[in-house]
């Protein structure tokens, strides 16, 4: 543990293979993220982990820490390109908080929160993006989902199941799950996958569960995100 | 010397493709009512009902676009507000107004007054006097420049009155944690 980058001029230890939001992260230091999870292997996709390493943008997930290295993170112009990034998120798909069961405990929400946002800024999509209610216990509602792949990797490395999938390219990518007929219903998904757990916004849904916790007691109502993560 | 007094702030307030709930949410700002009407003072607003937009120094503006009328109230409010206030979420973004947008104006139309349970011999309103709908719902800022933004839905008493007394001291709205919220 004696080698040591600095974050924001704050000496951060690390070992050897640890990345920069790892070291960040067990040094108690938060870095926006979305498709960022400690558990499963970085997808290096939402780019709002990007901090400056010696000057260069790189994700900080999937950039090893090095020693000596200068890294940036918590500065007007990062925070501003992630604002940006978040504006471009929630206009690509429908985001209507106020009538979406994961307001409160969605990370998406509570991001654009921390960094500020006060508006989408950019002209909106309105994508039609169909729900896929066809399963009796977990609702899919394709409208929220921003494209982390947290469930494809999670399915895939935890579940061995490879229910879900990223399919397309460029702006014609979306999230399907591994069916002929394309419903949830027709794959092996079950109420205690991991996948089903991962989801940070409002797509992968237990069903009769919404608005069960009021508002003032969801988590992201008692503390902002940057003091709350996992 | 008597020290000079200061111009209040003029301010018009409309509510457009809305529920009129971010209206009940300024109410809310309680015993702040005192000091606000030493602050501003209120042109065209549903709390006056003075029916035309003067000219103002701020323009609050509720509810995003869903038809004719709307469009031409906010090019009005633009026209003659130094500043606009994109109010709640319906006019940042739509808002619930704007889930019809995956959806073919005219089969809303035909399921709404021809097909929908209970509806005989239903005919789709028709009127020269009532404003033709938009294909789509829009926020404000797709439509003319707005200044700034106050999410929520509403936004709380608290949020409307933090960013009122910013913009009254010439500074752009800060909405710290708990205030900034967009349900």
């Amino acid at each position: 543990m004696s080698q040591t980058f600095t974050l924001d001029g704050e000496e951060i230890p690390f070992r050897d293979g640890q990345t920069i939001i790892q070291a960040a992260h067990d040094a108690g230091r938060w870095i926006p993220h979305l498709c960022y999870h400690p558990e499963f292997k970085p997808h290096g996709s939402c780019k709002l982990c990007t901090v400056t390493v010696n000057g260069r943008h790189m994700a900080s997930c999937t950039t090893q820490a090095a020693a000596g290295q200068t890294v940036e993170s918590d500065t007007e112009a990062l925070n501003g390109e992630r604002r940006t990034l978040l504006q471009m998120l929630f206009v690509e798909g429908n985001h209507f908080c106020p009538s979406c069961e994961k307001s409160g405990d969605c990370k998406l929400q509570a991001t654009a929160y921390e960094l500020g946002m006060m508006t989408p800024h950019f002209d909106h999509f309105y994508p039609s993006r169909p729900v896929d209610a066809s399963h009796p216990e977990v609702l899919l509602d394709f409208n929220r989902c921003i494209l982390c792949s947290l469930c494809v990797r999670a399915s895939r490395d935890v579940d061995g199941k490879c229910v879900f999938a990223l399919s397309g390219r460029g702006i014609g990518t979306k999230l399907v799950v591994n069916a002929a007929s394309g419903r949830l219903a027709d794959t092996d998904a079950a109420i205690g996958d991991k996948a089903l757990e991962v989801c940070p916004v409002g797509v992968i849904l237990k069903k009769r569960r919404g608005f069960a916790v009021p508002i003032g007691e969801r988590t992201y109502d008692k503390a902002p995100i940057s003091e709350t993560e996992e | 010397m008597d020290a000079p007094v200061k111009k209040k702030l003029r301010v018009a307030t409309t509510s457009l493709a809305g529920c009129f709930g971010c209206h009940m949410s300024f109410l809310d700002i309680d015993e702040h009512l005192f000091e606000l009407v030493e602050l501003v003072e209120f042109d065209r607003s549903p709390l006056t009902d003075i029916k035309e937009v003067g000219d103002c120094d701020l323009g609050l503006i509720e509810g995003g676009l869903c038809n004719a009328e709307n469009v031409h109230v906010l090019r009005e409010f633009r026209a003659r507000c130094k500043k606009l206030v994109a109010l709640g979420a319906c006019a940042v973004n739509g808002g619930l107004p704007a889930q019809r947008n995956h959806l073919k104006l005219t089969e809303i139309l035909e399921e709404v007054y021809h097909t929908s349970p209970g509806i005989t011999q239903g005919l789709i309103p028709n009127d020269p006097e009532l404003p033709l709908p938009l294909d789509k719902v829009h926020p404000l800022h797709e439509v003319v420049k707005i200044d700034w933004f106050i999410p929520g839905c509403p936004p709380s008493g608290e949020a409307i009155w933090k960013a009122l007394t910013d913009i009254a001291a010439g500074r752009d709205p800060q909405l710290g944690f708990g205030v900034l919220r967009y349900d």
